[in-house]
């Protein structure tokens, strides 16, 4: 994760992208941790109960609230560890974009319903 | 010229607060891509600052949209009819569900909606701390920049499609009731 950034190009700023890729990372375990509960809301009668966290929203409430601290508390945490850092951009915006790719996948229903 | 309390929610959500998202995405990817591209001649202070200023009101649009949509619009969209109901006109959930022409409107559609338009704010918050964070000099991370453009793109397509089956449910079930607010008093000519 300490391996310099490629792109940074000599005389650059002293600027790591530890705190960039931690924002990266963490928005796209964000939204995939949305997908994952509302597949699991569906899925699951007990979930769908516990995820009712506002009634006239109903599991929605529960779902995107979740997804939110999910967010809000892997941010804290890689931005935490990566903050003076300069980590592996390429791999980390590949798992980002991934992850991206596949919240959007996992939320369009036809897809997201053969689980 | 009147519209109820729910109709008028409903268009500050979404014709509001949704549609004018849209229309500051495309700004929004020009300013970041310009003003981010390596070398830049066009980045100054000012520039940096104007686009700063625009990703934060685009972050404030995507919240106020998706807290809305899901808190106040919501509820009245999913509100469960009394038994022996047969006008579900005030139930617009369940009166797309009620003809197989239109239940795809809420299976596929507001499903789908409910769900996605809530990558918007999470990304553009995530695209505004960054180029807050590094501004111009965001140029000199390529792979960084990369990503926030592939993310600034993404929510654009997120609220593309919550603005489209948005507009195209309400088409067919809008959701109404509640007091009547006049806007304009017309006149006959």
């Amino acid at each position: 994760m300490n391996s310099p950034d490629s792109s940074l190009p000599r005389g650059a700023p002293a600027l790591t992208n530890g705190p960039g890729e931690a924002a990266i990372l963490s928005a796209a375990v964000g939204c995939f941790a949305l997908a994952v509960l509302a597949i699991l809301g569906d899925q699951s009668a007990l979930i769908k109960r516990a995820l009712v966290f506002y009634t006239p929203t109903g599991p929605l409430s529960g779902v995107t609230t979740g997804a939110i601290l999910v967010w809000l508390f892997t941010w804290a945490i890689l931005n935490w560890r990566w903050r003076k850092k300069t980590v592996a951009a390429g791999r980390i915006n590949a798992a980002a974009l991934l992850l991206l790719a596949l919240s959007f996948l996992l939320t369009f229903p036809p897809i997201g319903d053969l689980f | 010229m009147e519209i109820t309390e729910r109709a008028l929610w409903t268009l500050i959500h979404g014709m509001g607060f949704g549609a004018l998202y849209l229309l500051a995405c495309s700004g929004g990817l020009v300013g970041l891509y310009q003003l981010t591209a390596s070398p830049a001649p066009e980045s100054t202070p000012s520039r940096e600052r104007f686009v700063r200023t625009y990703l934060l009101i685009m972050v404030m649009l995507a919240w106020a949209s998706v807290l809305i949509g899901t808190y106040v619009v919501y509820p009245w969209y999913r509100a469960a009819p009394p038994p022996g109901t047969t006008d579900l006109s005030m139930f617009p959930q369940r009166l797309l569900m009620s003809s197989p022409a239109t239940i795809g409107w809420h299976s596929l559609g507001m499903e789908w909606k409910e769900h996605v338009a809530w990558f918007v704010p999470i990304s553009i918050t995530m695209v505004a701390f960054v180029f807050i964070r590094y501004g111009r000099h965001l140029g000199n991370h390529r792979q960084l920049r990369a990503a926030v453009l592939v993310f600034a793109a993404a929510s654009f397509v997120a609220a593309g499609v919550a603005g489209f089956f948005g507009a195209m449910i309400n088409k067919y079930a809008p959701v109404q009731g509640g007091h009547t607010v006049q806007l304009i008093r017309g006149e006959a000519k």
